[in-house]
């Protein structure tokens, strides 16, 4: 039979045709993307590499809810001129706790990933709240509203940190009994500013 | 036309059709809209005047999702609703069905849209809505899939005509990459965190990304060409041979083109190389489409100067061909570290969007819609200016976004000769305000080419006729 042939079986039989679509778009991911998946080096913690605490979760999601990563990404090149700009290249045991990843796909901004303890907090609280008073050409929106939401309002950190450990995160029940606790009193722009300060520590030692 | 009435309910549900489209051009207008705020706001930061909701992370989403899921996604239900009751000869399977694919489809964009606004995001690109919406998705995805295989199932033409591959494998794949994508366990009604972690997120995550490109806004709008191009032309496809092998051969390799969105990030190597080494192939099916459909339209050259639908639709299988070989170029490693991470991936996505799916989308309206409405197009002027402002628009655009992004990448790699960086980030950023200005004019231009759209088919099926078309009499199916 030639391929003309098999192919007029094909187009004349409705399940045969949704099968064979289905079974040649399914080999690339079977093939490309199932290993990545149970690949072991892939989610081995890098050496400083930790869960995330209550406060700088609420950090992380807070990224998440405002959209930073539209801008801004979290991953450095293993290029000469990224490394000096930004600092070491990121590997991928320091992204095992990031649900979901955050490494971005376009940089408006500049690079985050090795951010962390660059600039001191009250930086970072007056470039949240005003960024053009000071970098004068910045484009970044202003968000003021961070200072006045408290860092426990949506309530649920215990949770969030509950479905974490259910994911396989090694979050201790102390961590979970004492989660409201570290959010007492701090707003959503503390909680920001702590997860930006300890972004690019889980490297340690490997650096 | 045939466009008598029966008593029995044996015309085309054509009806489900007009409201998809009417719905289309509605987000149409307002995702370009919010497309054109939120390049306003990378020149003037002010402008979202300290309210959350109109911030620049919000609103880009909503954009992403709004030209996605609302303007692209209908035009395709709508597209595939139209098409397969006439290549099957049959009227469609279950349209109260198709309604609800119609009705539900509109409010979980409306519904989604405004989650996006209060922030409530998953994060993942171009799936940025949460657990629920993911539900919901799925159920009007499974429906549109019984609707149009049901169409096939009973149809009265026994080969199964080309542009519903395309269609079937839009929601086929789709499916496949959304459910996996999505896997998540909830928190709350509005939080969940990603089955999946760091890297192996990343490559599922681009996985899915790349491949919404390639079945929907690829895919699904070369079934959309491969109906209407022919029908518009007024002639056969140029070789049948040639959509077989193109079919297939794209089905394949465009799964595998996933991790070049990943080029010297933290995931193995031989999974970014491969990538490429993908996208690269890639390249023979997507063109070989775009051949088949030039060569169908060589000889209806004289249409082509007055007929403002085919001119649409001929120029978008231009900038087909330019974004399908652009995209391949991107993916070579060497090419990528230039390109990574700057608004030339803007640029290219939007060579695509605009120039591809945008107006094969807008010519296939001014074709249909008359069609459906009865009587002909209301302003053939209208739409000829319509032309022009979208061909304006979008080569600004793209002229724009090369000068950006190529600056952009080679200014960040700029060293001098003792190895040190020659540019700050903040000088490069402030560089890029005259780019971001042109793209604001280029965004003006499109959006008052898509109102005069929308102004011409609102005034085309103002007080239209009730047209019921009668599937043509065949004969009976030979036993398969």
């Amino acid at each position: 039979m030639n391929g003309l042939g098999l192919h007029q079986r094909l187009e004349r039989n409705a399940g045969l045709l949704i099968f064979g679509i289905l079974f040649v778009s399914a080999i690339g991911g079977l093939v490309q993307v199932l290993p990545s998946i149970f690949q072991e080096s892939l989610s081995q913690p890098a050496a400083n590499t930790r869960p995330y605490g209550a406060l700088e979760l609420v950090g992380r999601d807070i990224y998440i809810r405002e959209g930073c990563g539209t801008c801004h990404s979290q991953q450095v090149r293993p290029l000469l001129a990224e490394v000096k700009r930004y600092g070491p290249y990121s590997r991928a045991g320091e992204s095992v706790y990031d649900r979901p990843f955050l490494w971005g796909s376009k940089r408006t901004g500049p690079d985050l990933h090795r951010i962390g303890g660059r600039y001191t907090d009250t930086w970072h609280r007056v470039h949240l709240l005003d960024p053009r008073s000071v970098v004068n050409n910045s484009i970044m929106p202003a968000y003021p509203w961070l200072a006045e939401r408290a860092a426990n309002a949506d309530g649920d950190i215990q949770l969030r940190l509950k479905v974490l450990r259910r994911l396989g995160h090694p979050y201790t029940d102390a961590d979970i009994e004492s989660a409201p606790a570290k959010l007492e009193g701090l707003t959503e722009i503390d909680a920001v500013i702590a997860y930006l300060q300890q972004l690019g520590a889980g490297l340690g030692a490997e650096q | 036309m045939n466009t008598t009435a029966t008593k029995s309910n044996l015309y085309y549900h054509d009806r489900v059709v007009t409201v998809l489209v009417a719905w289309s051009i509605v987000w149409s207008v307002l995702g370009m809209a919010v497309g054109l705020y939120v390049a306003a706001e990378l020149v003037w930061p002010q402008l979202d005047f300290g309210y959350p909701w109109l911030s620049y992370g919000r609103l880009r989403p909503l954009h992403t999702n709004v030209v996605v899921f609302g303007f692209a996604v209908s035009a395709l239900m709508a597209t595939a609703f139209y098409s397969v009751q006439r290549t099957s000869h049959v009227p469609l399977f279950a349209p109260a069905l198709a309604w609800f694919c119609c009705i539900a489809w509109q409010l979980a964009i409306v519904a989604g849209g405004l989650s996006l606004l209060a922030g409530i995001n998953a994060s993942k690109e171009y799936a940025e809505l949460e657990w629920p919406f993911d539900i919901a998705i799925t159920i009007v995805w499974v429906c549109f899939a019984i609707v149009f295989f049901g169409t096939i199932a009973k149809r009265k033409i026994q080969p199964i005509y080309v542009s519903n591959w395309f269609y079937g494998g839009l929601i086929i794949v789709i499916a496949m990459l959304h459910i996996v994508n999505s896997l998540a366990m909830p928190v709350t009604l509005t939080k969940s965190y990603s089955l999946f972690a760091g890297a192996p997120d990343a490559i599922v995550q681009w996985w899915y990304g790349h491949n919404a490109v390639g079945f929907l806004l690829t895919g699904g709008f070369l079934g959309m060409m491969y109906y209407f191009l022919p029908k518009q032309a007024g002639r056969p496809i140029w070789s049948y041979r040639l959509s077989i092998v193109a079919f297939w051969a794209f089905t394949y390799s465009y799964i595998w083109a996933g991790p070049h969105h990943l080029h010297f990030n933290a995931i193995p190597d031989w999974v970014q190389s491969l990538g490429m080494v993908m996208s690269l192939i890639l390249l023979a099916p997507s063109w070989a489409t775009m051949i088949n459909g030039i060569m169908t339209v060589s000889g209806a050259h004289a249409k082509l100067k007055t007929d403002p639908a085919l001119k649409f639709i001929v120029l978008s299988l231009a900038f087909y061909g330019l974004a399908t070989f652009e995209g391949p170029m991107m993916a070579i490693k060497s090419v990528n570290i230039v390109s990574h991470f700057t608004d030339w991936t803007i640029g290219h996505v939007h060579s695509g969007a605009l120039g591809w799916n945008a107006m094969i989308t807008f010519g296939t309206f001014y074709f249909l819609v008359p069609k459906l409405a009865g009587r002909d197009l209301y302003s053939v002027k209208l739409a000829n200016i319509h032309f022009w402002l979208a061909l304006a628009g979008t080569m600004l655009y793209i002229l724009a976004m090369w000068g950006a992004g190529v600056s952009q990448g080679l200014l960040w790699l700029s060293l001098d000769e003792i190895g040190e960086l020659n540019f700050s980030f903040k000088d490069i950023m402030g560089s890029m305000a005259p780019y971001y200005g042109l793209r604001v004019v280029a965004g003006v231009l499109f959006l008052s080419g898509t109102l005069l759209l929308a102004f011409n088919l609102f005034k085309t099926l103002q007080g239209q006729k009730v047209v019921r078309v009668v599937p043509p009499p065949v004969a009976a199916m030979e036993a398969a």
